[in-house]
């Protein structure tokens, strides 16, 4: 494995390996997907540290994204400036924490934020509402609706004020079986 | 800096690639492995080396994700890539490498501030045991010889893993009907295609143990008396009607008892032909117990702990249930409709749980319904009872006079009543007003008596036949003895000798028995096809045909058909699982008397699994009210088992008490089935088992072993009911700890507040 690529430097890259989950030739790869999204946009040398962001409706055209019915706010969570418009800098970070190796408190530090459509760190029930119709594509009533929303709240809020805190929400994914195995994208 | 140092030499050599990917991959297999052992320890002890190491992130003042990304980088690549090879190595051997791996990684970390001769003599430690890693040193090539073996270990595990399950199966048709119409149906699939792997094992002892052995090894058709059609039925033996009713040439093949010959040794290899025959048609009930208790020992397990049933069924189902990893559109549309079905299940749980009740309405109404259920089994016992009195009748009557309908009417009233009174009692129950998953346990219940009284009345027909043909049967042999005793006595007469040879006669031309054990081979034979023409035939036109009509005939229809009378049908979950159970109840009955019975259910099974999936998606729709299927499938095991049991009673019975025909199948000529157990006990083994037997059968010794085995019950039911109450003590304790915490914690923050 010679130093014979050109588009990071050998700190950027160490700097990567470190922030990140992913080996060195992934992030090579990664960096070929961020490109393929917009050719023109993104330069083949990142030497410089450009100040490049691919949009929102690049981003979630890609294959591993595309059927997922929260994309919008997965990649808008890891866009810095909240409307989904992605540097490679958060685009590796996303893959690196959706990744398999990523650990599970990382994991639901970051589902409750995408979670949290009005991002005012609680989890309240016009989040879960809109949570809900979007998983089941709109095929539950609207009592159907309400009446799971109440149950999650009953079910999981702790501290009695009818919204999810972080901590609600720690809790209550801990004990979930499936959370890691399902909350997980292979890139 | 050491993990600068460690880095370096990782890019120095050649084969970087191939050691990052095991790194990963003993990675993954850790987190596979501590996923699959619920070995609740490993993962507090992960979470617990985690925790700690997120705690030091947190006292930094820097965005939180980096900083933890960056320490647990750090914390691994500490351990250098030595450490990382020596976990994936250690779990390979044994679970206890996962905790010593782990501890290395903490002792790792905690080094920074330990003894510094400690720390020397460690360091010395690790350099000797990995040296060969570093490419240096004495242990190089043994170390990597071990490295290769293990990877190619992991390797062929991994492949062999997917290809035992890529072995299953029909796994997406399963799963396209559970997210058309919930996990309700699909247990009844995913039951039947267990069946069929449970058949598939019993058929192949049945082949390869007893029939393979008699076609290869043993005497060709015609040659005996036993395997040859009768002189009087030759002429009719190939047609259609007479193989239709298992006569003819069918009645004198491998399928059924009566063909078998009883040699005491076959062939070559000088198999024990009976003493094999015996053994498989024991060893089929043992081998179908001890599967039926495992699985339901399985299941028990799963369903009961880890998971609450009620603590975030909602709150698990909105967060978790979407897999990330779908990338196809037409699975995420299977999953959107499986998300959605469950939910609606959930949804109906919940709303059951609401309701309140007239309890004392509710009560009449139901010991109304019990009333009526039980004037209606009784109604179907009498019925079945004067069928078979009548058909006794009949058996004494020409068999050309019948016509078919009178021939076969046991078999057709059965099938008639299996067929009317599920849904009359679906009716009557539609009073009790049950949650849905407890009217269907109700309703298996009810149908489970229902076929339990026929089947017993049929058995106790069938063997009522079989005490007239032994009575014939004696008759017979007597005949036949003094035949034989006339012809020597001519011959000696004629030609003056001692030496007499065996009558010349044709094997066709024998006199013969009546043979009972091929007659109840070939009834049982009969009852599974009826049963099986029945099933297939009310679903093409109870289910098929009414779907054509309700969706064709809507167009010039008065009122709407889709959604008043008729209606699709929907899948009748209860009627078709006890179908399953009884009809294997029936094999386990029949496998005996016609082995070739085994095989003939393989292929029913086969083409019902598609038959059926090509049925549910076509012609059904789902239920109204969508429910989840109990978590255990123990109810229909449970069921099962106990069809086992009842149909174990019979053939025990016969083996025991009956005496076989005296000129066909394998225990032709002994006084009783298990005879030939004894015979090999005494001639083949050595003296001293005989002797062990003889002490083993002694009363004096079984009594205190059953005894013994009762008191085992005992302790470990006790100790299992102990069990469960330490586990539930620790749940709540647990939840006291959370309260406790949670509350000292709003304590502190009003102290922070009050400050």
């Amino acid at each position: 494995m010679g130093n014979k690529q050109t588009t990071f430097t050998d700190e950027q890259l160490e700097a990567f390996q470190d922030c990140t989950f992913f080996t060195r030739k992934e992030i090579l790869r990664l960096h070929g997907r961020y490109r393929e999204l917009a050719p023109h946009l993104v330069p083949l040398d990142y030497t410089n540290g450009p100040d490049i962001r691919v949009p929102l409706a690049l981003i979630v055209t890609m294959p591993e994204l595309k059927e997922n019915p929260f994309r919008d706010r997965i990649v808008e969570t890891f866009s810095e400036d909240g409307e989904g418009n992605q540097s490679f800098n958060d685009f590796v970070d996303m893959f690196s924490v959706l990744c398999e190796a990523s650990p599970r408190e990382l994991k639901t530090i970051y589902a409750f934020k995408i979670y949290d459509y009005n991002r005012d760190n609680f989890i309240c029930k016009e989040d879960l509402h809109q949570t809900l119709v979007k998983l089941t594509k709109g095929e539950l009533s609207a009592e159907e609706v309400s009446l799971v929303c109440d149950k999650v709240i009953e079910e999981a809020d702790l501290d009695g004020d009818a919204k999810l805190s972080f901590s609600d929400f720690e809790n209550m994914i801990s004990k979930a079986p499936d959370f890691l195995s399902n909350f997980h994208i292979r890139i | 800096k050491p993990q600068r140092k460690a880095k370096k030499t990782s890019d120095d050599e050649e084969d970087e690639d191939e050691d990052e990917s095991p790194r990963k991959r003993g990675r993954k297999k850790k987190k596979r492995d501590s996923d699959e052992d619920e070995d609740d320890e490993d993962r507090s002890t992960k979470k617990g080396s985690k925790a700690s190491r997120k705690k030091k992130a947190k006292d930094e003042s820097e965005e939180e994700s980096e900083e933890d990304n960056k320490k647990k980088k750090n914390g691994r690549n500490g351990g250098g890539k030595g450490a990382s090879k020596k976990t994936k190595e250690e779990q390979n051997k044994d679970k206890k490498g996962k905790g010593n791996g782990k501890d290395k990684g903490k002792d790792k970390g905690k080094d920074k501030g330990g003894d510094k001769k400690k720390k020397g003599r460690e360091a010395q430690e690790f350099v000797e045991r990995f040296e060969g890693a570093l490419g240096k040193g004495k242990g190089r090539k043994w170390y990597a010889y071990k490295v290769m073996m293990t990877k190619k270990l992991i390797k062929f595990k991994r492949d062999f893993e997917n290809f035992k399950t890529a072995c299953i199966p029909w796994e997406r048709k399963i799963k396209e009907v559970e997210s058309h119409f919930g996990s309700s149906v699909a247990s009844y699939f995913i039951f039947l295609r267990w069946m069929y792997g449970l058949n598939l094992v019993l058929f192949g002892f049945m082949f390869g143990l007893v029939m393979l052995p008699e076609i290869l090894m043993g005497l060709p058709y015609g040659s005996i008396a036993r395997k040859t059609v009768p002189r009087a039925e030759q002429d009719t033996a190939m047609d259609f009607s007479v193989l239709f009713d298992f006569n003819g040439y069918c009645k004198y093949s491998f399928i059924f008892y009566g063909y078998y010959n009883n040699d005491r040794m076959v062939g070559v290899l000088k198999f024990r032909l009976p003493l094999s025959y015996l053994l498989v048609g024991v060893g089929i009930f043992g081998y179908s117990l001890m599967v039926v208790v495992r699985t339901m020992a399985r299941n028990s397990n799963e369903g009961g702990e880890g998971a609450e049933e009620g603590e975030f069924t909602f709150s698990w189902k909105m967060f978790t249930s979407w897999d990330y990893l779908i990338g196809n559109p037409e699975t995420a549309d299977n999953k959107y409709a499986s998300i959605t079905t469950s939910f609606k299940e959930s949804i109906v749980d919940e709303q059951e749980n609401q309701k309140d009740e007239n309890i004392h309405l509710r009560r009449f109404l139901r010991v109304l319904a019990n009333f009526m259920i039980l004037c209606s089994l009784g109604g179907s016992g009498f019925l079945i009872y004067y069928v078979v009195k009548r058909s006794q009748d009949f058996a004494e009557m020409d068999n050309k006079e019948l016509s078919w309908l009178e021939k076969n009417e046991v078999e057709f009233v059965m099938s008639l009543l299996g067929l009317v009174c599920p849904p009359l009692f679906e009716t009557i129950a539609e009073l009790e007003d049950y949650h849905p998953r407890i009217a269907l346990k109700w309703q298996l219940g009810r149908i489970f008596a229902l076929f339990l009284g026929n089947l017993y009345t049929f058995l106790f027909a069938l063997f009522d036949e079989v005490n007239a043909k032994l009575e014939k049967e004696k008759v017979i042999k007597n005949e036949t003895i003094w035949a034989l005793n006339e012809y020597y006595a001519n011959y000696s007469s004629f030609h003056n000798t001692t030496d007499i040879p065996p009558p010349n006669v044709h094997p066709a031309d024998v006199v013969r028995g009546p043979c009972w054990e091929t007659g109840v081979g070939i009834e049982f034979v009969k009852l599974i096809v009826s049963d099986m023409q029945v099933t297939y035939l009310t679903i093409l036109i109870g289910d098929f045909a009414r779907a054509v009509i309700v969706r064709f005939l809507n167009y010039c229809w008065c009122w709407d058909l889709e959604a008043g009378f008729p209606s699709y049908g929907e899948f009748d979950i209860s009627g078709n699982v006890l179908g399953l159970v009884f009809n294997q109840g029936m094999i386990w009955m029949g496998a005996f008397y016609a082995p070739g019975l085994v095989g003939l259910n393989v292929l029913r099974l086969l083409t019902s699994m598609y038959y059926q999936c090509w049925a549910v998606m076509s012609c059904n729709v789902p239920h109204e009210r969508v429910f989840k299927a109990s978590r255990s499938n123990n109810f229909y095991m449970g069921l099962l088992l106990l069809v086992l049991f009842l149909s174990l009673l019979p053939v025990v019975y016969t083996i025991m008490t009956l005496p076989p025909s005296f000129d066909c199948g394998p225990f032709s000529g002994q006084e009783k089935m298990y005879d030939v157990v004894m015979e090999t006990i005494e001639n083949d083994l050595p003296a001293f088992i005989g002797n062990i037997f003889t002490y083993a059968t002694n009363p004096g010794l079984i009594m205190p072993a059953v005894l013994l085995m009762i008191l085992a019950l005992y302790y470990l039911n006790t100790t299992s009911k102990g069990y469960q109450q330490a586990n539930l003590d620790l749940k709540r304790k647990m939840q006291m700890v959370s309260f406790i915490i949670l509350y000292s914690c709003f304590l502190l923050y009003v102290k922070v507040e009050l400050i």
